[in-house]
């Protein structure tokens, strides 16, 4: 595998992808600066987490427009894949490669915490080791992940199975104490139609170490490694 | 020059977290005349235009460029003269 990172001014989980790609994964990877307009030659792009420009305006809002974005649309539109976690799903929304947007939480609080995904849609890139409705224990860290998109959205989310996790309980159950955010039917990460692009707003890059006390975000890393191989 | 007052707000359908704990606080404050209270954001801007019209169709642009997310937020906007400068 293949793969970069791309680096915003305020992107501060650039280094744990990093990590958890060549150091986990043994993969090949390298930091890409949002000013630059081209992509190195990867498989794999991997938009991270942080406080892109701040946050400023709206999550994601500004780092849209960074010139290297035109070329993740480009590597996105070729079929190849992309990962967009956190502020980095939140970017993916606002570029337009993902449907919905992102709300305060309905806490109002940053919410740093484990919680369970059950993975909904093991047939894709992201996702293909892992069993169906396998529960994941990974970390989330925002204060912007209530998701929202209109219903009709939703629908076409639900039917065409691009909703790949959920937050559920630690027995796998939905339930609204189990939704850390308050997003739309518990959506924790979807995919595209085409399906080469997700957001998540949980950390797999966080979870893939036995050391982290889990390493289920290995899981995701490994099945874009089968599906790429 | 035109100055140009833009007014963002979540939509009507989108629920408004920071909204309903404000009026939240304004109740347990004794204002219980106060309902249905949205937070949002204001830009308050200069541009150049030839005409009222011109500065109108930018501050649209703008708004659908950048300023506003169309998926849960909508906006409205004044624009005056700015004789000053």
């Amino acid at each position: 595998m293949n793969a970069c990172v791309v680096v915003f001014p305020g992107s501060n989980c650039d280094e744990d992808c990093w990590h958890a790609l060549r150091d986990v994964m043994k993969s090949k990877v390298t930091y890409v600066w949002h000013k630059e307009s081209v992509l190195p030659k990867v498989d794999l792009v991997v938009v991270p987490g942080g406080f892109s420009y701040g946050d400023y305006l709206r999550t994601g809002a500004i780092a849209r427009f960074s010139p290297i974005m035109k070329a993740v649309v480009k590597h996105a539109e070729s079929g190849l894949p992309v990962i967009g976690i956190c502020n980095g799903f939140q970017i993916l929304l606002e570029t337009g490669l993902l449907p919905g947007a992102m709300l305060r939480n309905r806490s109002l609080r940053f919410v740093c915490k484990h919680v369970y995904l059950r993975t909904e849609n093991v047939k894709t890139i992201f996702t293909n080791r892992l069993k169906p409705r396998k529960l994941l224990n990974i970390p989330i860290a925002h204060g912007e992940g209530n998701y929202y998109c209109d219903s009709e959205t939703l629908k076409r989310l639900q039917t065409g199975n691009q909703i790949v996790f959920r937050y559920v309980s630690e027995k796998g159950a939905i339930n609204e104490g189990s939704n850390p955010n308050g997003s739309v039917d518990s959506i924790a990460g979807i995919i595209n139609d085409k399906g080469n692009v997700l957001g998540m707003m949980p950390h797999p890059e966080r979870a893939s170490e036995d050391i982290l006390g889990s390493y289920d975000g290995r899981l995701i890393w490994e099945s874009i490694q089968t599906h790429l191989n | 020059m035109y100055k140009a007052k833009i007014n963002v707000t979540l939509k009507k359908s989108v629920f408004d977290p920071q909204g309903k704990t404000v009026l939240d606080a304004l109740h347990s404050l004794g204002f219980q005349e106060a309902s249905k209270l949205r937070v949002g954001k204001f830009f308050d801007l200069n541009l150049k235009a030839k005409s009222e019209k011109e500065a109108e169709k930018e501050v649209r642009a703008m708004c659908d460029k950048l300023l506003v997310n169309p998926v849960i937020e909508e906006y409205e906007f004044q624009i005056e003269e700015d004789g000053k400068s």
